[in-house]
């Protein structure tokens, strides 16, 4: 088993409880991009803190966290390869109408149409 | 006697069970990865979402939060116990978690018929089907891993393979952080 130091769960829990509180207080402070990047920041430091000290990662062996960091890896070009064509409504020589039509009505249509 | 070369071969230099965890895990960061990342690209493309995203309960989220944020330190307080050879501790322990996770189960089953008699149902529109998508592979996640628990806590309840005891924590974690980040997405993204 990887336990060989020892570290104060309930207090790494208190600091993940309070983030917690951060991040629902974001929206009643009322400012949106505030919001989101205090939520998504908190979320992020959150899972650090989870996987550093309850999954132990920092005294796993080193290569796995590089596997994990290399699936991570593979997302964000998933991401930067597919997130142009979804978040773009229009280019040079194509237009998503139905993705325009969409946002434009407000009705909450997703791309294609489809409601 | 003949020994399970499988539960003592440690070429990578980790006990392979919790190297067969890992290995679920990297699995599991692709299938989450790619359904937050699409929706994720979606909801930039579709600001007129947070219409829709107004009516999921952040009070309801929130506290769920609280819940699996609890059970994991339920999980890493079993594991500890583990660790001195207190099998029965880690299994009283283990319970407690799986409870956390049915906790879990449980509001989320009272919030999801909320929001399914208001109308908002898989198929209202696309922001409801990732929702209902997303929360419910994680719900489901979360249902294995209580299974799981009950039965490394039998064993555990006997002081045997405690070793378990760290593999099933380290995929609640994951269960975990993977609640981390649906709930900004779902909840707090209005």
């Amino acid at each position: 088993m990887t336990e060989h130091v020892q570290r104060n769960y309930v207090k790494i829990w208190a600091m993940l409880c309070a983030l917690l509180v951060v991040s629902i207080l974001g929206p009643l402070i009322g400012i949106r991009m505030l919001t989101l990047i205090a939520a998504f920041g908190v979320a992020i430091v959150k899972a650090f803190l989870v996987a550093k000290h309850f999954m132990h990662l920092d005294i796993e062996k080193r290569w796995v966290a590089y596997v994990l960091l290399a699936m991570i890896g593979f997302i964000v070009v998933m991401f930067a390869g597919i997130a142009p064509d979804v978040m773009k409504h229009d280019g040079l020589r194509w237009e998503n109408t139905a993705a325009k039509q969409a946002v434009g009505s407000g009705g909450g249509v997703g791309a294609g149409g489809h409601r | 006697m003949t020994t399970t070369l499988a539960a003592t071969r440690s070429v990578t230099g980790i006990p392979t069970g919790r190297l067969g965890v890992w290995w679920v895990l990297v699995s599991e960061i692709v299938i989450f990865g790619g359904l937050l990342g699409a929706y994720i690209m979606h909801r930039i493309g579709h600001p007129d979402w947070g219409d829709q995203a107004i009516h999921t309960n952040i009070w309801a989220g929130g506290f769920n939060t609280f819940v699996l944020l609890s059970s994991s330190l339920s999980a890493v307080l079993a594991h500890q116990a583990a660790e001195r050879g207190d099998g029965k501790s880690a299994a009283r322990l283990l319970l407690l978690t799986a409870a956390g996770g049915a906790t879990f189960l449980v509001v989320k089953a009272f919030e999801w018929t909320a929001e399914i008699t208001s109308g908002f149902t898989i198929g209202s529109n696309l922001f409801w089907s990732f929702y209902y998508t997303a929360a419910g592979l994680h719900a489901l996640h979360v249902l294995a891993g209580m299974v799981i628990l009950l039965f490394v806590a039998a064993t555990a309840a006997k002081n045997l393979e405690l070793h378990r005891v760290e593999n099933i924590g380290i995929y609640w974690h994951f269960v975990d952080i993977v609640w981390i980040f649906l709930f900004p997405l779902l909840y707090i993204a209005k």
